[in-house]
């Protein structure tokens, strides 16, 4: 009995863990390239704090100014995005809402959406819950991979997205970025690099779909650009999950009397327990 | 002054005879373990359920124009409207992970044997309930998965010969899934099923009490009574059970608070990422999977590939999906064994029962991935070793040498 016991529960411990490890596969970027090669189609990884009201802020006001157009929050209200990330009202009211929309209204554009199909062959999608769809690495990648490409109706394209019906909205702000080829040193078969066996030289090979920014071509420097996609993850993230940090804390605070009353309980069944012996 | 309101209840309800019954005088085996936990916890998930979901009716509208956004209404302008939806959403992942731990109790004490034969079937009974309100369940949030969902299980009805097509219309109650088909899986789902489920519980409850609680060695504690004619080897249910019970539930909560307020997701188990997109009839989501507590049995359905006798393979596989479901049942007609205990059992009894489980859970993992040639191979075979375990076990337990079992309970 006891090793059958045993003899199962290796096997379903080892069966979680390979469970976690095939789920860590895929390539869900895409085409993206990572900028030393090494990866194609895995994410960058978003480095995003929802606690960081200042770059909620920010990316609020991105989205805002470059989004909205588009893309509708329609699930959320501008009073709850001005309370959540302090914004004051006043303030709110006369930067980030525009028209005749009220505090308390949900986040609603004025496109309409069977015209917008016809200009974008698809309908921009509403991004309240987009960053629980397919997560807040792909978002920034996403965001950071537009580049120049002139067989394209609007003349660019994404490496996440291939052949995405959107423009690339920042451009002004990131300049203009495309995919380049690279000469990148050769991995040998044991890992390590390629060498040339007579002179000790590196090997290079060419390796194409690399994303260079033009120099000075945009209003940001590329580190600024990517703040700002961060920023602008950071608010997609909030949108999608607006009550994380409450629930977090709550939750704390939740774990915290359970383990009192757990404990409280043993106590209880051991005092019962003597009863038995 | 307590024992004047205990008798006027008394002489109009048998109330002191039924706390006896059922609480004080209730005779709980003393070497009951760490399996025998699952049950009480699966009553504190159903009450969970319900509580959680009388609070998300209250805010939910059952209209295909209205369930997505109604949801993140609840989630985001409801007052902790998210701690409820979060609350009932893990529980559903809970009800599933214990009621299966349950039946595997069962399986491995041998608690479906006589005189428990009634009380597994009324277990049985619980859990189609349960598979049916997880279904109808998933699908009223009206996300891609949910809508996805019960287009390719409802179609399944369509696959039956003959009358398939209309019956399936009937059903969906149009011709494709469509506001009409949610309301009345919403319906069932508030409505039907849990009114059923609480009547198969409470009875199920009822036989358990009548038969007393199997317990590890699979001896009947009822042979042997003190002078007072009360089981040796028990103790009351009340106070010693529901203390232990009580610090068991602790632990559970702990368990359940984790996932609930830092992994309300589970990684795409308990909610899945498909689902944050609002169900639309034109776009197909690229791998359509059923939650997590389906995939063994999603896995039966896709392994069966070929047509026989006339047959579409996809009714075969519908029909050896359901019998995976179904084939619970006939386990206390199966076990030909003298004892009940795996403990007791035979070799054979053990290798089949392990056999079970690893098919269960390879099943599992199969049902949840996208099918390839190897993997449908792979499901094929351990759906065969899944119901080896029922088919092969009238001879496997009635030839196999069986450990002599003792007369009381051991304690280890």
């Amino acid at each position: 009995m006891k090793k059958f016991t045993l003899a199962l529960a290796i096997f379903l411990s080892s069966f979680f863990f390979s469970l976690g490890l095939s789920a860590a596969a895929g390539a869900p970027c895409g085409n993206y390239l990572s900028s030393d090669g090494s990866t194609k189609g895995e994410c960058e990884e978003a480095y995003i704090n929802p606690k960081d009201k200042a770059s909620l802020q920010r990316g609020a006001q991105i989205y805002m100014n470059y989004c909205l157009g588009c893309h509708s929050l329609k699930y959320a209200r501008y009073k709850r995005v001005s309370e959540d990330l302090e914004i004051p009202l006043d303030m709110f009211q006369a930067n980030l809402i525009f028209g005749d929309q009220k505090m308390g209204d949900l986040i609603q554009i004025g496109m309409d959406s069977k015209e917008a199909k016809q200009w974008f062959g698809n309908t921009p999608p509403d991004l309240t819950l987009e960053a629980g769809l397919r997560g807040a690495d792909w978002i920034y990648t996403y965001l950071t991979s537009f580049y120049i490409d002139d067989s394209r109706p609007l003349g660019v394209n994404n490496k996440v997205y291939e052949n995405v019906g959107m423009p690339h909205v920042l451009i002004d702000m990131q300049g203009i970025q495309r995919s380049v080829c690279k000469q990148i040193p050769l991995i040998a078969s044991n890992g390590g690099l390629k060498q040339d066996p007579l002179s000790g030289e590196l090997l290079t090979g060419e390796k194409c779909g690399f994303l260079e920014v033009d120099n000075n071509s945009g209003e940001l420097n590329p580190e600024e650009f990517a703040q700002a996609m961060l920023d602008l993850t950071n608010f997609l993230a909030y949108m999608t999950d607006p009550m994380k940090v409450e629930r977090e804390s709550i939750g704390t605070y939740t774990l915290l009397y359970l383990f009192v009353f757990t404990m409280l309980s043993y106590l209880l069944y051991r005092e019962f327990k003597k009863d038995l012996h | 002054m307590v024992t004047r309101i205990m008798n006027w209840f008394d002489d109009r309800l048998p109330l002191t005879a039924t706390i006896e019954r059922h609480l004080t005088k209730y005779p709980a085996p003393i070497n009951m373990n760490i399996w025998y936990l699952a049950g009480v916890l699966l009553v504190v998930v159903l009450v969970i359920q319900l509580a959680s979901g009388i609070w998300l009716l209250m805010n939910y509208e059952a209209t295909a124009e209205g369930a997505f956004a109604s949801i993140q209404y609840i989630m985001r302008d409801v007052e902790y409207g998210y701690i409820i939806r979060y609350m009932h959403t893990t529980g559903a992942s809970a009800f599933f992970a214990l009621i299966y731990l349950h039946m595997f109790r069962g399986m491995m004490y041998g608690s479906y044997q006589k005189p428990r034969e009634l009380l597994w079937v009324l277990g049985w009974l619980t859990y189609v309930l349960l598979c049916a309100l997880g279904f109808t369940g998933y699908v009223l949030p009206w996300g891609q998965m949910s809508f996805w969902a019960a287009q390719v299980i409802l179609s399944l009805v369509g696959s039956i010969p003959v009358f398939g097509e209309e019956l399936l219309t009937w059903i969906r109650g149009d011709y494709l899934i469509s506001g009409i088909t949610l309301n009345r899986l919403f319906a069932f789902h508030v409505v039907l099923l849990p009114l059923a489920l609480i009547a198969v519980v409470f009875v199920h409850i009822l036989a358990l009490h009548e038969v007393g609680s199997n317990n590890p060695d699979g001896v009947d504690v009822k042979k042997f009574k003190d002078e007072d004619g009360v089981p040796l080897d028990t103790k009351p249910f009340f106070p010693y059970d529901v203390m232990h019970d009580l610090y068991a539930i602790g632990v559970f909560l702990i368990f359940f608070v984790t996932i609930m307020f830092f992994y309300p997701d589970g990684g795409g188990y308990v909610i899945e990422y498909v689902n944050y997109e609002a169900a639309d009839n034109l776009k197909t989501p690229e791998h359509i999977v059923p939650s997590w507590y389906y995939t063994p049995f999603y896995a039966m359905l896709r392994a069966v590939t070929f047509p026989l006798f006339g047959l579409s393979a996809k009714f075969l596989g519908f029909v050896v999906m359901a019998a995976g479901i179904a084939i619970f049942v006939a386990l206390p007609w199966l076990d030909r064994s003298p004892v009940k205990s795996i403990k007791y059992k035979g070799i054979y009894s053990k290798f089949f029962l392990a056999l079970f489980v690893v098919s269960f859970f390879v099943l599992g993992y199969l049902g949840s991935v996208t099918s390839t040639p190897g993997r449908t191979l792979a499901a094929q075979i351990f759906t065969v070793t899944y119901f080896a375990y029922f088919f092969l076990m009238p001879f496997y337990s009635k030839y196999e040498k069986c450990k002599p079992v003792p007369d009381r309970v051991s304690l280890s």
